[in-house]
């Protein structure tokens, strides 16, 4: 048998309520880390991923406190370890490499200070060999130059290189266990696709054990062996990663893999009804039982154990398992949308569209001229048709956002102008857009924590829009908002709520109905899902959708996330640094990608299927700046031509599935290359 | 960063020329001017006439604001009406007892505060933190006129430790004035102490809860190394505008406990001044205050630029 090296065993943690009442957020965690292993821990925000992850490392944050149970690793408990103790095992034995690199570096201590310091707790190595092992371990995790990034400052660093330095921080000590809290989360596709290559690199070159904790199944997916389902601080299923992707036999399982949109699919995702009990909420029963398509009279009594089916090989808490095992082979049965009745009206043209966020020098301003030849975004044509849902997709920086809101008026476009209903430009000035135009384009923000008011009600979040734009009062203000609520399926219960009294999910129907509530031709949606766990994102789109049919309302969708996109949208505009490089229907774009971008973007989408593999074909380089001249994305291109590359900028060429793409190479034989790859 | 600091070194010139000319407007637009009050009854007539000569007054008051601003960028500030001397010759001493006075405050209470707020902040809602919060925010809670007068009744009244009032004559020499300023000092360091503790605590108790201090906890890295490297730089950067800020507002404190104690400062002088209606002597006042607060911000700014490496590289790569 293999080694173990953590056991976790009957482990609970909870917090002490203002009444006093222990309220337990991991139940009874019972679980072991074999050597050389990587076990993956996924579930909804709030399930208790990472608290069972720090708990491996003996650490319990502020406030919480261990309930009970052990967590073992080389025969001693650390929860039961002093603080000088469990110093020579954090860092040395287990190492953590946190969620978001860029704020768990120390921001006034240069990166090789920081990794010294490392080295210096836990080896004995003196200084001349210790800046060596620096140079080492940044080159293990391939960063470029490594001597000139030890002497950088954190915020000097991108994402993506600050998470590679966090790892290697992480393997200074040379540890026997990794554990990882969500490690790629807010990094670009790219980017995150490159990073889980490395670790899965770092796990077979160290036999390191991992314990991987993150919400995406795609990411848990590319690394794990084993997986561990957490549902509401209790393990629902455990077992082989590949068992558990392709057969999911607990139910909850089963509903979070189908509410995940995938690339190869078109149409909505299915979601999940309800969301995660509140720690405390629930004593008796199955914690799943609300949300369950399965259930039965005997899951509200009792709770289900964890039960072991050794034919498997997976632990799982269900009573009804069985049934899922019996319908195996049930195909993904995706919720169709309907693409067809777009008509060729078109409501919104971008044409020529440049946007710069360069100050304007004293004098030009006098003579109102602007002067940046250098663009964040330049040259976007675009024609939006009424009713359809148009995707802008790109890395972080491409600009997404910034085109979305000088739609809405809140940025001046430096060139061009944007036509509304074909027949007037919409005014470059906020002010001096008239009413009706601004009611006709609404905005929903990626937070809605920061764009609802914290101090109003959703009566009064509602009823803004209402009496702004209608001038409606009374009784009949009253009815459209819970006209307006019950668009969104929630009750009128809801009226006298404060933002801060909802789930995340509930926030963002809340921001939706309030951009609804002004009877809006164009909705822009900025990221709108991205801060939702999945089973509230595929609810969240399945809403925009159905919206959408009743109103007839044209979306102008943003997200980076592809697989959302291929889910929702008619047509995709692909953009990089600010520049468009391909559009055309959803479809076509995603079944033949043309532009060597797309490509790029396209192959390190992680799918939750551990026999789809990311490909990567460009580095994950980041860039600050646009070029000057040539193609936008001559600085990445695997397809790279030379000098005319760079001096150039490329043709549109129209394909014959419909895509337009801007490159130097044929499409015709784009399109060969990348079918044969 | 060389033309950040150039930048601001203007913005404060605007800033001083701005504060001249609004004190200058305002004894301007005042009724009556320095040489109606200075002959009080008899100015009318010849005397008058004789009083503008003398004083200049009789030319239009755009040329008089720029002879004057010519002089005071000279260093001479003019003659103080009440006193008939040169307003350097009354000003200097003074300048130096406040300076006395509010540096003693600040060498005194900078440390104190920054030990009681890192202290209460390590140790938060723990006994020291409870009984050290209860005191500094009781002592935020009093005005320095109170405080300097429960100080005088209790030291100097009834326990007779020390004098109650300063009586030194303006010129005495700095090791004359210690003993005498210990009262003054206590009443100006107690608020501005308590007010930077609390600040410094809520500033390291942010800082502790970081991503990155628990990443340092994870590293294994001990805790009070982790205090030293990974909190403290962190934790009272933020600090340095605020105790920047303190030490203007300080100016304030100084007036009033000036006042109270009989201390013969800055403070004393902008009172009796303003009471005289001496405005020659008002005006270098306040432009003198706000020099001190324009170069203590300035300051203040620079070290944060130079301390902070974020805003350094900001700085260099723009
Ligand atoms: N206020 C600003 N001042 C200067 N540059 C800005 C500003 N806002 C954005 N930028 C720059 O403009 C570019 C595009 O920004 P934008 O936020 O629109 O990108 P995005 O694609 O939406 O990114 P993300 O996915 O991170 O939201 C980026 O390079 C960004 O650094
Ligand atoms: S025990 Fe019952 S409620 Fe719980 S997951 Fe299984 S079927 Fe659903
Ligand atoms: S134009 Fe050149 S650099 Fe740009 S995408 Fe095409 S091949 Fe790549
Ligand atoms: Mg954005």
């Amino acid at each position: 048998m293999e080694k173990i090296i953590q056991k976790v065993k009957n482990l609970s943690v909870g917090f002490k309520s203002q009444k006093g009442k222990e309220i337990s957020i991991l139940k009874n965690i019972t679980t072991n880390i074999k050597k050389g292993e990587t076990v993956g821990i996924v579930g909804e925000s709030g399930s208790g991923k990472s608290t069972l992850a720090l708990a491996m490392m003996g650490y319990v944050k502020q406030g919480l406190f261990t309930m009970g149970g052990e967590c073992i690793f080389n025969s001693s408990n650390l929860l039961a370890m002093g603080n000088r103790e469990l110093e020579k095992v954090r860092g040395r034995k287990i190492a953590m490499i946190p969620q978001n690199a860029g704020q768990s570096l120390t921001p006034n201590l240069k990166i090789g200070y920081q990794i010294d310091e490392a080295l210096k707790l836990h080896t004995n190595l003196n200084k001349n060999e210790r800046d060596k092992k620096i140079s080492e371990l940044l080159n293990k995790v391939r960063l470029p130059s490594p001597e000139t990034i030890a002497l950088r400052y954190p915020h000097e660093l991108s994402g993506g290189q600050q998470q590679r330095v966090a790892v290697g921080m992480a393997l200074a000590g040379n540890p026997d266990l990794l554990l990882l809290d969500e490690p790629t989360t807010g990094l670009d596709v790219t980017t995150q696709a490159h990073v889980l290559e490395l670790l899965n690199f770092i796990a077979k070159d160290t036999g390191t054990s991992m314990v991987y904790v993150s919400h995406d199944l795609g990411a848990i997916a590319q690394v794990s062996d084993r997986i561990i389902v957490m549902y509401s601080g209790e393990i629902v299923l455990e077992g082989p990663a590949r068992d558990i992707l392709k057969q999911p036999i607990h139910p909850y399982t089963y509903g979070l893999l189908k509410s995940i949109p995938k690339l190869s699919l078109a149409g909505l995702p299915d979601s999940m009804p309800g969301s995660q009990p509140q720690p405390g909420a629930k004593t008796k029963g199955c914690s799943f039982y609300d949300r369950c398509n399965l259930a039965e009279d005997k899951c509200k009594k009792n709770s289900p154990n964890l039960e072991y089916v050794s034919e498997l090989k997976t632990s799982v808490r269900c009573f009804n398992y069985k049934k899922l095992i019996e319908q195996k082979s049930e195909k993904q049965s995706n919720i169709k949308r309907n693409e067809k009745n777009i008509k060729i009206n078109e409501i919104l043209n971008l044409t020529d569209v440049s946007i710069s966020y360069a100050k304007q020098k004293l004098l030009d301003q006098i003579f109102n001229k602007i002067t940046d030849s250098n663009p964040t975004v330049k040259d976007i044509n675009i024609d939006i048709n009424k009713g359809e849902t148009i995707a802008l997709v790109g890395e972080s920086g491409s600009g997404k956002s910034t085109i979305l809101k000088s739609i809405a008026g809140l940025l001046r476009t430096k060139e061009g102008n944007i036509k509304f209903d074909q027949d007037r430009i919409l005014s470059n000035d906020l002010k001096k857009r008239s009413s009706g135009d601004l009611r006709a384009i609404q905005l929903i923000f990626q937070n809605p924590d920061e764009s609802l008011n914290p101090n109003h009600t959703v009566e009064e979040i509602l009823a803004q829009p209402l009496k702004l734009y209608f001038g409606l009062s009374g009784e009949e203000l009253k009815n459209n908002i819970i006209g307006l609520l019950e668009k969104v399926r929630l009750g009128k219960f809801y009226l006298a709520r404060y933002p801060r009294q909802l789930s995340g999910g509930e926030k963002q129907r809340v921001a939706v109905a309030r951009a609804f509530a002004a009877k809006p031709d164009v909705i822009l949606c900025d990221e709108v899902t991205s801060a939702l766990d999945v089973s509230v994102q595929a609810a969240v789109l399945n809403l925009l959708q159905q919206l959408k049919e009743d109103f007839g309302t044209t979306y102008i969708f943003v997200s980076h996330d592809l697989a959302v996109v291929r889910a929702i949208s008619d047509r995709v505009a692909v953009l990089y640094q600010g520049r468009l490089c391909e559009i055309g229907p959803s479809k076509n774009v995603y079944k033949f990608p043309s532009h060597p971008y797309t490509e790029v973007l396209l192959g390190a989408v992680l799918e939750p299927d551990p026999d789809i593999k990311p490909k990567l074909v460009a580095e994950d380089i980041v860039e600050d700046k646009p070029p000057e001249k040539g193609c936008c994305f001559q600085g990445r291109c695997p397809r790279f031509l030379g000098d005319k590359c760079k001096n150039e900028t490329p043709p549109w060429q129209i394909g014959d599935n419909g895509n337009a793409i801007r490159c130097h190479i044929n499409i015709k034989d784009l399109e060969k290359k990348q079918n044969g790859n | 960063m060389f033309f950040l600091i150039i930048k601001r070194i203007l913005l404060g010139f605007i800033t001083l020329i701005i504060v001249s000319l609004i004190t200058f407007v305002g004894t301007e637009v005042l009724p009556g001017d320095a040489c109606t009050t200075y002959l009080e009854r008899e100015a009318y007539g010849a005397a008058l006439e004789a009083c503008y000569e003398r004083l200049g007054l009789n030319v239009p008051a755009h040329e008089r604001y720029l002879s004057w601003a010519y002089n005071v960028i000279q260093g001479d500030f003019g003659y103080s009406l009440s006193g008939q001397m040169p307003i350097n010759e009354v000003l200097g001493p003074r300048v130096k007892n406040s300076m006395v006075l509010a540096s003693a405050a600040i060498i005194i209470g900078i440390p104190i505060a920054l030990i009681l707020g890192i202290v209460t902040a390590l140790w938060r809602d723990k006994l020291p933190d409870i009984t050290i919060s209860t005191v500094t925010i009781f002592a935020m809670t009093i005005p320095e006129f109170i405080s300097a007068t429960l100080l005088i009744l209790i030291v100097a009244i009834w326990l007779e430790w020390l004098p109650g009032i300063v009586i030194v004559p303006t010129d005495v020499t700095i090791t004359e004035l210690l003993p005498n300023i210990i009262l003054p000092v206590i009443a100006i360091a107690m608020i501005m102490t308590a007010h930077m503790a609390r600040m410094v605590r809520s500033s390291v108790i942010q800082v502790m809860s970081s991503d990155y201090v628990q990443m340092a906890i994870l590293k294994g890295v001990p805790y009070w190394k982790m205090v030293f490297k990974h909190v403290l730089p962190n934790a009272l950067l933020p600090a340095i505008n605020v105790v920047a800020l303190t030490i203007a507002w300080l100016l304030g404190g100084v007036v009033v406990t000036e006042v109270v104690f009989n201390y013969p400062g800055l403070g004393r002088l902008v009172i009796e001044s303003i009471s005289n209606r001496d405005l020659p002597t008002v005006q270098a006042l306040a432009i003198i205050l706000a020099s001190i607060y324009v170069s203590i911000n300035l300051i203040a700014d620079l070290l944060t630029l130079m301390l902070n490496p974020r805003l350094k590289t900001l700085q260099i790569r723009k």
